[in-house]
């Protein structure tokens, strides 16, 4: 689905990551690690198309990522789910149609207005659906963003950090969430630094570590 | 044709909900809608200027373009010779495409409102007339008095249209200069209209950047902004112009004299042209947004 081949990327004149190269195949759940300022946002926004690598190629759905002009890329988005760091929103739109806008923006409307309800239970939202944006905590804007990243259904989704600034019980509700989703057959990459986590994922899925060290990527073992 | 016409309508009716997605911006919404709103007021009394110069250029030319009269009076035993020299003058005067001596019976239908129809004209001194039409150039004026002076000193030129020749040309200058007017407030218009919505596009480019996330399409954006200040054009110019219009309307009633201040207004059909002020506002907000839009968004790589 998203394939690296020596990608190297670099804002201005250093390079933060040096020939990379990786796959993730469909069906798989990956975990991207690494310390902070070390690149992983930077790789992830490498796999939706937000940034061209500088040097290597990116394939997203058998398309070369330079390639594709502002509408290929929008399309891509539509088949990846993000999860953003600091998930933004529109904060003039509750959280339902925050969640339903990959919908609106594509022209399309849920065949059952019931689904949207459905995908606000599952992440545990009901209450908040008229909520503003600015009105929720930490793990209610991580879950409103993974639900407005799954509505698509999407076959990979990309989640960086979605536990970066919640408690541990709503981490492990949320990763409980991307384990479902994994057990429904999307591709699952996570970004994030958290080794209690990962942990916990092995004991529910198969997932396998990459971690960004020395700019580059490497496939850690079962050394967690 | 048809395709395009269902797009049109899909553009004016709307997609509600794309709509929600640009948040509502109280502020340069009310300024864009007020700024239409006056820029159609000010078109409306440049139209009105048009037409109205535009009428009396009319009038006063025709008046103009219409013949000049010579008068000859004389002694009944001299006017066929004094006739006869002054329609040999106007042979040779250049600017002169036609001169004739009206007939008896001409002059006679002339006269009869006033004298009936029983009048012995023969038997009157009553002055003979020449009819002068003049080619596009024009004659001379002074120069044909002089000449009939030495010639048939019984003639008399009557151009008492001439002196409205200045008029004329004022007027039609003022009509061109309603119409450059008319030009300038569109062009202002859509200045006005791309700096405010230039100015919200940048203003909401965090918005922008959710969008391009979620997968929406550049075309997608600038509709959204497009289709807004289209409709804000729209109803300012809508307000604007019925203002304008009814302004006109309230002006002092014009005499038949084809004076200028009270002749300022539409006349029967020309109140038509108005309502042509507000689709071509929305037009020009349409194109100013269409390309602020995709500027803005080509920059915002
Ligand atoms: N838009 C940018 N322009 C310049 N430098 C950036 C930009 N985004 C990130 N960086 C730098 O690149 C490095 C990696 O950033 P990031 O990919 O966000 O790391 P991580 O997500 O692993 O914390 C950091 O040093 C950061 O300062
Ligand atoms: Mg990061």
């Amino acid at each position: 689905m998203i394939e690296l081949e020596q990608v190297s990327y670099g804002y201005g004149a250093g390079t933060l990551l040096s020939e990379i190269s990786l796959k993730l195949a469909p069906g798989s759940f990956h975990f991207l690690t690494g310390p902070s300022g070390a690149g992983k946002t930077t790789l992830m926004k490498l796999c939706y198309g937000e940034l061209i690598a500088s040097k290597g190629r990116v394939t997203l759905f058998e398309r070369d990522a330079r390639q594709l002009t502002r509408d290929d890329v929008a399309q891509v988005r539509r088949r990846i789910g993000v999860v953003h760091q600091d998930c933004q929103f529109l904060d003039h739109l509750d959280v339902a149609e925050n969640v339903a806008l990959p919908l609106t923006v594509s022209g399309r409307s849920l065949s059952d207005e019931s689904e949207l309800e459905d995908l606000l239970a599952w992440v545990g939202l009901s209450r908040q659906r008229a909520a503003k944006p600015p009105e929720l905590s930490g793990g209610e804007r991580q879950r409103a963003a993974l639900a407005r990243a799954v509505i698509m259904s999407p076959d990979v989704i990309l989640a960086d950090e979605p536990t970066g600034n919640v408690d541990w019980d709503m981490s492990l509700r949320l990763l409980k969430l991307l384990v479902e989703l994994n057990r429904m057959g999307k591709t699952i990459l996570i970004a994030t630094h958290d080794m209690n986590l990962i942990r916990s994922a092995k004991a529910q899925v198969q997932a396998r570590v990459l971690r960004i060290a020395n700019k580059t990527v490497q496939h850690a073992g079962a050394d967690l | 044709m048809n395709a395009r016409l269902s797009k049109l309508l899909h553009f004016v009716a709307g997609d509600a909900q794309a709509d929600r997605v640009v948040p509502p911006t109280g502020y340069t919404a009310r300024l864009t809608v007020f700024a239409a709103a006056s820029m159609a007021f000010l078109a409306v009394f440049a139209l009105a200027l048009s037409l109205a110069t535009g009428r009396l250029a009319d009038r006063w030319g025709e008046a103009l373009a219409k013949s000049s009269t010579i008068r000859i009076s004389a002694p009944a035993d001299q006017m066929d010779a004094q006739v006869l020299a002054v329609t040999e003058v106007l042979a040779t005067t250049p600017g002169v495409k036609e001169a004739r001596p009206l007939s008896q019976d001409e002059q006679r239908a002339l006269l009869e409102p006033w004298f009936g129809p029983d009048l012995p004209l023969d038997q009157l001194p009553i002055p003979r007339l020449v009819e002068v039409i003049e080619d596009e150039e024009g004659i001379d004026a002074e120069g044909l008095k002089a000449r009939l002076a030495g010639e048939a000193p019984g003639a008399v030129l009557d151009d008492h249209a001439r002196w409205r020749e200045p008029l004329v040309r004022a007027a039609n200058r003022l009509r061109q200069l309603g119409f450059v007017a008319i030009v300038l407030i569109a062009a202002l218009a859509a200045v006005v209209i791309t700096l405010a919505a230039s100015a919200a596009l940048s203003a909401n480019e965090q918005v922008i950047r959710v969008l391009r996330l979620v997968g929406a399409r550049d075309n997608y954006i600038a509709r959204a902004f497009v289709r807004r200040y289209t409709l804000r054009a729209l109803s300012g110019a809508i307000v604007g112009t019925l203002l304008g219009s009814l302004a006109v309307f309230l002006l002092p009633p014009a005499g038949d004299q084809a004076s200028f201040l009270t002749g300022l207004g539409f006349k029967g059909w020309q109140w038509l042209w108005p309502l042509a002020i507000p689709p071509l506002a929305a037009l020009v907000a349409f194109l100013a947004t269409g390309q602020a839009a995709k500027t803005v968004l080509q920059e915002k790589r």
